[in-house]
């Protein structure tokens, strides 16, 4: 068996997730092979030719590869997929945006966020905001797995020597280009690979009052995430929600500030090691996940704690 | 132009699921169901572009038993103009509810289809792209904003790291994210008027596409239950818990 990984990345460097897929592509058993589609990204396919576990990078350098933009990314997988018997990308906005395409394109179903791998054929993936986690098996010849990323350790990022092999690109589908990004700058680590995150929630009350947050973040190293109402109020840009339809975490310690705990946002942290929830309302269900919970009005405790961490 | 809305019938959102004892599945007796959040958001985006006169007519369908038609009722009510339900009773994946509105699009040539980006209760996130895939079409997924401009479609995405914006050459297969737009509720008045709207009816077999399941389904549990900790007094005790007891920072 061999095992296709699309590589999650910039161009520059190969993204955090992309470590943890090959983790489970390990874990199906065979050979992973990893395929870098993008432009000017020779330095990220020497990067994962280096990830322990990788037989093979494949690279594939075009402008049309650029922004990964999905018909063209798609066309080519499946250009190279009849040599795999099963492919597979982190659950990024990447990986959900190209994947089902190439699902559908092999006339294959995709196996959508998978949390565990039972046999080559059975995986368990949480459903209804994952609570509840069902078991699969697929009887499709070819697979399509999408993989999140925090129920997977991630691959050693050396060790491995791979070889790197061009691939030659595939024809230009002629569907879409790039027009721009608007990306979010920040000296903190990313969200879904911190070991320590600290949310804002509509208690926050502005956007401004986020900084009481990140002065805390600042001096735990921690990532600043955020609840939808947080996001959908303008307080913070949308890269920050956590939650079932935004990004999963699972940090060693997640630090919830005035926010509920709507189940779609449990949904994003509640695999998170030690949960610690700020709630000037004792009955916040988000009490009932928080290892550590403390009734407060957050606009007293966080300079507090701030002060009390030095 | 035309616009084609997908709108799927969930268990609504409020509702906390409960796991069934014999593991087959979730326990959908009495519960209360919807229409599936992101599918308002695509229904409201469609209503919008007729509003602002760049569509003329919005077309929503459902793949489900006869209860989605209630779901098709909603999506009327709001202000689309017919509806189209393809019934069926069996659980139907996101590839064969992608291939059935192929067919349905061959048929209504729509030259924009709206679907949700997730229905929440499978969380597939993958109806959108393996119809535009179906279809050979380009697809604007996870749109916070969508402009359409002569022969094009401007579309902006929350992405992991902030937002992308492309264009997209027509017809388009666009999913809603949740910044999108903020659907209307359907007015007393528009709920009477929608029972008058059309909903045509369909079977997989009418459409001529097989929709054998690809996955089978073993089991469905409970996941690990997470038990409540304990309540702090005070910052200074809830730093020296984390420091000394947890172990995290
Ligand atoms: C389709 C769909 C998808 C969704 N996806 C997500 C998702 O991915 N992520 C997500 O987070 N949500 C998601 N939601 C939204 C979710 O249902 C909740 O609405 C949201 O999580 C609530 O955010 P919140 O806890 O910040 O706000 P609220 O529920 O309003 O809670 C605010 C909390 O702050 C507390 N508070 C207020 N002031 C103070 C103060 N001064 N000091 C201390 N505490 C204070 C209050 O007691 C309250 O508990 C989704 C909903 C839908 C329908
Ligand atoms: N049975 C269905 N009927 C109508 N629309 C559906 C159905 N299943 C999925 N969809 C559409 O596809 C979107 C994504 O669903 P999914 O890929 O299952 O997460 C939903 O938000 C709907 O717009």
């Amino acid at each position: 068996m061999t095992v296709l990984v699309l590589a999650d990345h910039d161009n520059k460097a190969l993204g955090a997730a992309t470590l943890n897929a090959v983790t489970a592509a390990t874990e199906l058993g065979g050979d992973v092979h990893v395929l870098v589609a993008g432009n000017g990204c020779a330095a990220v396919a020497d990067e994962a030719a280096k990830v322990a576990g990788v037989a093979k990078v494949l690279l594939a350098e075009d402008a049309m590869y650029a922004d990964a933009l999905a018909e063209n990314m798609a066309a080519l997988i499946v250009s190279l997929a009849d040599s795999y018997d099963v492919i597979l990308a982190a659950a990024t906005t990447s990986g959900k945006n190209i994947l089902p395409r190439v699902a559908a394109l092999l006339d294959v179903a995709q196996i959508s966020e998978i949390v565990e791998v039972v046999s080559p054929d059975t995986f368990v993936r949480p459903i209804y905001a994952g609570n509840a986690m069902a078991t699969v098996q697929s009887s499709d010849a070819k697979k399509v797995i999408t993989v999140r990323s925090t129920n997977f350790a991630a691959a050693a990022a050396t060790g491995g020597s791979a070889s790197v092999e061009a691939a030659s690109a595939a024809a230009d589908t002629g569907l879409s280009t790039f027009v721009g990004a608007e990306l979010s700058k920040s000296e903190r680590p990313e969200l879904t690979s911190a070991k320590i995150v600290i949310s804002g929630g509509r208690g926050m009350q502005s956007g401004d009052n986020f900084h009481l947050l990140e002065k805390v973040a600042d001096k735990l190293g921690a990532a600043v995430g955020a609840s939808r109402a947080a996001v959908d109020a303008g307080f913070v840009p949308n890269d920050y929600q956590v939650g079932q339809t935004g990004k999963v975490v699972a940090p060693q310690l997640y630090i919830a500030v005035g926010i509920s705990g709507a189940i779609q946002h449990l949904a994003g942290m509640k695999d998170s090691k030690v949960i610690v929830a700020i709630n000037k309302d004792e009955e916040a269900p988000i009490f009932q996940v928080a290892d550590y919970g403390l009734v407060a009005d957050l606009f007293k405790a966080l300079p507090e704690l701030d002060e009390a961490l030095g | 132009m035309k616009v084609l809305v997908a709108v799927k019938r969930v268990v609504d959102y409020n509702v906390k699921i409960r796991v069934k004892a014999d593991k087959t599945g979730v326990d959908l007796a009495n519960v209360k169901m919807s229409m599936n959040p992101f599918d308002e958001i695509a229904v409201e985006e469609g209503l919008r572009l007729r509003e602002a006169g760049v569509a003329t007519e919005v077309v929503a369908m459902s793949v489900g038993p006869q209860a989605a038609q209630e779901t098709l009722r909603t999506a009327l009510a709001m202000g689309a103009d017919r509806g189209i339900l393809v019934k069926t009773d069996e659980t139907v994946e996101p590839l064969g509810v992608a291939k059935l509105m192929k067919a349905v699009a061959e048929e209504e040539k729509p030259d924009l289809i709206i679907v949700g980006k997730q229905a929440i209760d499978d969380d597939s996130n993958q109806t959108g792209q393996m119809l535009a895939a179906l279809l050979g079409w380009s697809q604007g997924t996870f749109a916070s904003e969508v402009n359409l401009d002569g022969g094009t479609a401007k579309v902006t995405r929350e992405v992991d790291g902030g937002l992308q914006t492309i264009e997209l050459k027509m017809p388009a297969v666009v999913t809603t994210d949740l910044r999108l737009n903020e659907p209307r509720y359907a007015s007393l008045p528009n709920i009477m008027k929608a029972k008058k709207k059309p909903i045509d009816e369909k079977t997989p077999e009418d459409l001529g596409v097989d929709i054998s399941p690809r996955l089978k389904t073993l089991k469905v549990e409970e996941p690990a239950k997470r038990e409540a900790g304990v309540r702090v007094e005070s910052v200074a005790e809830l730093v020296d818990k984390l420091k000394n007891e947890a172990g995290v920072i």
